[in-house]
This record gives C-alpha cells, structure tokens and sequence, in this order.
C-alpha cells in the first residue's frame, strides 16, 4: 500500500543533507509518498531501511505474470472489495484444461479454436487467455510431450498441473521460456516445486485444500525458500465456500496486509459443479467475486462469449465508462431509406438505443457522437452534445451517403436543439423522438414513414 | 500460524417484506444482517425467490428458445402460470403487457379478469407489472389491487410519475409496491422517502434499481445494488427494502440471446449461450443483493434455484 510522508521521513537518515535535491528529509519523504521521485534518489538510504521501505510499500495483493513476451496475463495487485470504491484492475485470466491423455490431434483442435476465439464487443477483441495442462497420464514424457505440442501450436500463458516433480521438471525444460504457472506446491511436494520454480523463474501455486491456516503456513514456507511469485489454490470451492472464502482471503489481504495470503487465487469451478452450465454460472460468480484465475474444464464459444462480456463488465473502470466510438452504425440491416437516429458515446446509453432499435422492428442508422462517453442529458448541459456536435458529426461520418432521406431523430430529452440543429443542417427535417430509450420502437411505429 | 478472518459487524438490517398469504401460501424475503450470502459477518435469514414472468398476451418477438420451452402455455396466462409453478417458481411475475398502447391497449376490466384467472390458477404469491406506461399503469394497477385485496401482491412498477396511486392502492388493498428508478442510488432512496411519505409502510416496499443485462449495463447495476445493501446494512432505513431484478426480459431481449441469424460463427451454440446469459445476469446480481429475481427461461429457472440453494448452504 501507498505509505504516508511521515512513514517514509521516520526511515530517512534525517541529516537533511540536500543530496537528494530537497532541502529537507521530511520533503523529499513528501514527494515520495506522492510517487513524483523514487525513493532511491537520497544517496544515504541503509540497507535495512530501503529493505522496510520496500516491504512496507508492496502491493497488498501480488501482482503475478504468467506467459512470456507474446501473450501474458498479469492478475492481482487489486486494492480495494467493491468495484465502486475504485475499480477492479487485473481481468481474471480464462484458461481452458486440456488433458495429456487425450488424444493429440483433438487437443490441438482445441488448442487452435482458443487461439483462434476473437470476440469483437464494443470495438475491443475478447479472447480466451490459454490452457491449463494436466497430467492425467502420470507419466513425465507424454506430459512433456503434450505441453511442448500445445504450446508450438499457440504461444499462450500456460498452467502446467501435475504433483509429480520429475513431470513438472521434464514439462518445464520445454516451456520455461514462457513462464508458465506452476500447479502446485503441496505439503508433500513444496520443496522439489520450489526449487523448481526458482530453477525457471515460474510463478508457482501453493495447494492447501485443509485451512487457511495451512495454507499460510505453506506460503510462508515457499517464503523462506527464496518463490516469491506465488498463487494461492484454497481447494475445491462450491458457490457458498467460493464466496466465502475467497472474500476471506481479501480481506485478509487488503484489510490486515497479511501478507502469507497477499496473492492472486486460481479456481476449477467444473470441480464442485455437476454440469457444464452451472460450472458457467461459478465461473461467473468467480469473476465477479476475486478469482485470479479461472481454469474452465471445457472450452465451448457459447459460454466462452458470456464469461467475457461479464469479465469485461466487472473490470470497466466505474470512473471511466466504457465509450463507443463515435461513427455511423448500422442496427439490424438498414437500408437507404431506414431511420436515422442520433445519440452520445457512452456505451450504456448506446446500448440502450441500439437494444430497442433492435427490437423496433425497424432496421435503422445510429449517429454516435463524440461526448467523451457522457450520456445525453449530462452531455448537454455540459455543452458536449449540441446541434453543432450534431451537424459535424453528420458531416464526419458523411451520413449523407448512408441513407437517402433527409430526416434525423433526436432524443427527446435534447427537443430544445430542434431549432438551432434546423439551422445547422439545412434542409434536413429534425424529428425529436422520445425522451426514454424504452420508447424507441412505439415512436417508430407511430411517426416514421418512408 | 492461526489466520485471524475479519468479520464486520453490521449495524443495520434489510426489510423483512411479506408477500401472499389469506390462502395464498407466502414467502418472506429480505431480513439480511449482512452482504448476500456471507455468512461470516451475519446472517441471510431468508433464500431469495424467483419469479416467473407471465404475461397476458403471447410475447411478440421472443427468442425461439423460449417459445419453445413454454409451448401452448403462452397462450393463457393462467396455464402458463400454473407451468411455471410446477417448474418451481416461487413467485408469478403477471405482466399486464395487453395494456400497452401499442400491444392491445386493454383496460381495467380486462386486467382485472386475466389477474381473477391467475390468482385462481397458483396459490403462489403475485407479483403485477403493468406494460410501464405510467398512466396505463395505474389504470390497470388500481384494478389488480382491488381483485387482489388481502393477498398481499407486490405492484409494479411504482415511478416518480405514478407513485402516488400506486402507493395509494397498495395502502387501501394490503399489497406491496415495487419503487423502480433508473441504476441510481439517490433516486432509489429517494422514491422510498416519498412513498414512506404517503404512509405506506417501509416493509411493503421493493426497489427495482432497474437491471441492465450482461453486456448491457449489469456493471452498473450490480454496483448500485451494492451500494444501496452497504447503506442498508450501515443502517440507512430508506434504501433498506429488499431488491427485485428483472432478469429474464433484460437477458433475453438482448441480440446475443435472440438474434437466430446473422451472429459471428465466434458466438457459438445459439440456445447455450443464451441461457448462460440469462444465468450469469442472475448469478451476478444475486451476489449483488438481489432477493427476487424473475426469470423466463425453465431451464434457469432450474439452474438458479440450485444454485441459490448452494449459496444458501
Ligand atoms: S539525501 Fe536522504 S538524507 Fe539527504 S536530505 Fe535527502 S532524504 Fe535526507
């Protein structure tokens, strides 16, 4: 967490010997705490009390890398419980499980739909983020075998899971270079797991389905064997035991800065599910209620689309509305001739307009303005949405080609830019529609005639 | 090492809110001293209900999935309701669509039929939505109330621009409003002050913060809701009713559940993904404080009665 001027002037040399360019300890301890210099600039810092500093600083919650330069996926580092006291940073990563006893060709069939898998949504590409490999065989060669297959089809972030450290070290001489997930440390295993860890700079999972108790202990045992990069795996979790626990484990984290608990938390929601929809349905608990990571059992585009849209809903910044951008879209398959409608940028109210233009019936032509993602009334009064925005819009997105009419409907809570909008676009009919989105379709049917 | 867990202790309570009962069975929701399902910080003395949705006129322009599912039943509200119950509804969420101007603009005499039919098919508690146009609400709401009288319904929906009639009728009648404002946390509490106000009693009041569907618009719903529970358990008595969402239609409606035709190949399975829509929306909002949600699709309904179960365990 952020530390205060105070904390960081109390391990100051506190000679005020102006090396670091401010006259005192306590300003340069100042600016530290607002981040504008690095708390290496004064030349004096002890060993011991850069080592504090460092400590006391960390992020509460560990941010862990897994994947190499191509694709990666970086989860933690979040720092508050509801999304509205900040905003949710690091997307849980979706890996699809893949097992090595399965035949070859049809992993790799998977391997390359995954891959393949772009989802275009609000102009931003959603896909899936790699595979968790088992070694459901047991056997080290054919594990070895299957992740070095898997990863020469699609260079993406791995989970590699076996108990078994000789499979664990023959997987990882083929794909260490991408920094793979390590599953997992156990009581039995952790001092093979950790040397191997270190041995590949991998981040590596810490399993402890007995308690919380055990599992920090565990943590702090890979602590002391020099694995930093750690994930927690708190065992098999059901909706109840999912929430419950992963709540649990941050607050610990964020409320108590206990830091044997500071980390990223992977989840199998097929583990405690009976059927491939309810193990969806978990998985989208998951993402709203603090995974890191969530390993799918299946992969299936019908619910792989619905995880992340929810994923990306969660993660959007409440501060910063996601926003269209502003152009000339086409709701359903619109003609010449269809209606024309104009809104704001921000994305709810876009959706709210195109969902009911959907509906309508009514192919239709919808103007999106630049309102730097306000909604219509807000946009207004802050002068971002008015009859000249409009009429450079038209022009922008040369809406004239579009469509072979002459009309352009309003929203109804803006009526007052009729006159002025007449004005700006001269010889266009300025239609006001309804105040309510909800009203979209009955207004069609009402007033639109070709 | 022991982990020591915090727990917080809150100072505050959600409504207890009763619907049905005088023959009909009842069902009490609401009554949490915690956020939902955490059982560490307090306790969830009642599972959050679903509702069926019901209408009374054939849905235009339904997803084939769903027309499918009910069949014949969509026909007649009453046996559709009665289908509804035997797929485990808790509650029957009667929409009085035909109302609507443009979908048959039918009166109080024809409301006041469908809602004697319905109540006579279920002995499940009611819920009456009107076709959200304020005056054809009231209308149609005033009428249902009075059939109703003593059954303890909830009314729907009560806005700034109708709560005065439809508090009134729920007053007169023994019945609960259900207060909708758009995803805003202020206009929520503030309509609660109002209907209080006239003198309908706290614990005959829902709030419907108003659903926006995956992909549109749950973030904010899911946040508000999360506000508006955090204040009731700080102890704010006027955003303390429970929270009713409107799941079904907010999923279904949406592209990605009805669109039969013309959808990336990158969407897949059409019915899959679509009742993972509609199961996610209601998963998400029941994390996010939701104590009914009305549901269309039997499967969900199916899926997400075992999966409150679950998080009631
Ligand atoms: S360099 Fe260090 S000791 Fe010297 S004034 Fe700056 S903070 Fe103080």
């Amino acid at each position: 967490m952020a530390l205060s001027g105070i904390e960081i002037y109390k391990h100051l040399p506190k000679t005020n010997c102006k090396k670091c360019g401010f006259p005192t300890c306590l300003a340069f301890a100042m600016k530290v705490s607002q981040k504008a210099i690095a708390i290496t600039a004064c030349t004096d810092l002890s060993e011991t009390a850069r080592a504090a500093l460092e400590a006391a600083s960390r992020p509460p919650i560990r941010l862990i890398t897994i994947g190499g330069d191509s694709r990666k996926v970086e989860v933690g580092n979040e720092v508050v419980m509801f999304r509205h006291e900040k905003t949710f940073y690091h997307p849980p990563g979706l890996m699809i499980k893949l097992k090595d006893t399965a035949p070859l060709e049809a992993t790799l069939k998977t391997v390359d739909e995954v891959a393949n898998l772009v989802i275009d949504r609000v102009g931003l590409k959603l896909s899936l983020d790699g595979f968790a490999i088992q070694n459901e065989s047991k056997d080290a060669a054919t594990f070895a075998r299957c992740v070095e297959a898997v990863k020469a089809k699609a260079d993406l972030p791995l989970v590699l899971m076996s108990p078994d450290p000789a499979a664990m070290e023959a997987a990882l001489e083929k794909s260490a270079r991408s920094r793979p997930l390590i599953y997992a440390a156990t009581k039995d295993n952790w001092e093979k797991m950790a040397e191997l860890a270190k041995k590949h700079s991998c981040p590596l999972v810490a399993s402890e389905p007995a308690s919380l108790d055990e599992l920090a202990a565990l943590t702090q045992k890979l602590n002391q064997a020099g694995v930093e990069d750690l994930v927690l795996d708190p065992g098999p979790q059901g909706f109840s035991s999912s929430l419950n626990t992963l709540t649990q484990l941050r607050r610990l984290a964020l409320k108590k800065s206990f830091r044997p608990l500071g980390y990223p938390i992977i989840t199998f929601p097929a583990e405690t599910t009976g059927s491939p929809e309810e193990e969806v349905l978990l998985a989208g608990q998951q993402i709203a209620k603090y995974a890191g990571i969530i390993v799918l059992s299946r992969f299936s585009p019908a619910t792989a689309y619905p995880l992340l849209t929810m994923r990306l809903n969660m993660y959007t910044d409440p501060q910063k509305p996601i926003q269209m951008s502003p152009g000339i879209y086409p709701i359903g398959a619109p003609k010449p001739s269809s209606p024309l409608c104009v809104t704001t940028n921000f994305s709810l109210t876009y959706f709210s307009v195109a969902t009911e233009l959907e509906a309508s019936g009514f192919p239709s032509w919808l103007l999106v303005c630049d309102t730097e993602g306000l909604s219509v009334l807000t946009a207004w009064a802050a002068g971002k949405f008015d009859a000249e925005k409009i009429a450079k819009s038209v022009k922008a997105f040369n809406v004239e080609a579009s469509i072979s009419h002459r009309s352009i409907i309003i929203p109804g809570r803006v009526a007052v830019l009729r006159g002025e909008l007449e004005e700006e676009l001269q010889g266009w009919k300025i239609m006001v529609g309804p105040p309510e989105a909800m009203e979209i379709g009955s207004y069609l049917k009402r007033y639109w005639t070709n | 090492m022991p982990v020591e867990i915090p727990v917080e202790k809150w100072a505050g309570k959600v409504n207890e809110v009763k619907l049905g009962g005088n023959g009909r069975k009842s069902i009490v929701i609401g009554g949490e001293t915690t956020l939902p399902f955490l059982k560490i910080d307090g306790a969830m003395p009642h599972r959050p209900a679903i509702a069926v949705e019901v209408d009374d006129v054939m849905p235009a322009d339904w997803s084939p999935h769903l027309i499918a599912a009910w069949g014949d039943a969509l026909e007649d509200p009453a046996v559709w309701a009665k289908k509804a119950a035997e797929y485990g509804a808790d509650i029957i969420a009667l929409t009085l669509d035909s109302a609507h101007p443009e979908r048959g603009n039918t009166g109080a005499a024809e409301a006041k039929k469908t809602v004697e039919k319905v109540l006579a098919a279920v002995d499940l508690p009611v819920i009456i939505i009107g076709p959200d146009v304020a005056e054809k609400d009231n209308e149609v709401l005033i009428a249902a109330s009075s059939v109703g009288r003593g059954q303890r319904l909830a009314l729907g929906n009560c806005v700034d621009k109708n709560y005065r009639s439809v508090a009134a009728a729920c007053i007169a009648d023994g019945h609960v409003a259900i207060a909708k404002t758009p995803i805003d946390i202020n206009l929520a509490k503030q309509l609660n002050i109002l209907i209080c106000d006239i003198g309908l009693a706290p614990d005959a009041i829902l709030m419907d913060p108003t659903t926006g569907g995956l992909g549109y618009g749950i973030e904010y719903t899911y946040s508000v809701m999360e506000r508006l529970r955090l204040a009731a358990l700080i102890g704010d008595k006027m955003t303390s009713m429970p929270m009713i969402c409107n799941v079904g239609e907010e999923s279904w409606r949406q592209k990605e559940a009805r669109a039969t035709s013309g959808v990336p190949a990158t969407w897949g399975d059409h019915q899959e993904r679509a009742l993972a829509w509609e199961g996610i929306t209601a998963v998400s909002l029941l994390n996010s404080g939701a104590d009914i949600v009305v549901l269309q699709h039997p499967r969900t309904i199916a899926l997400i009665k075992d999966a409150i179960s679950k998080l009631m365990a």
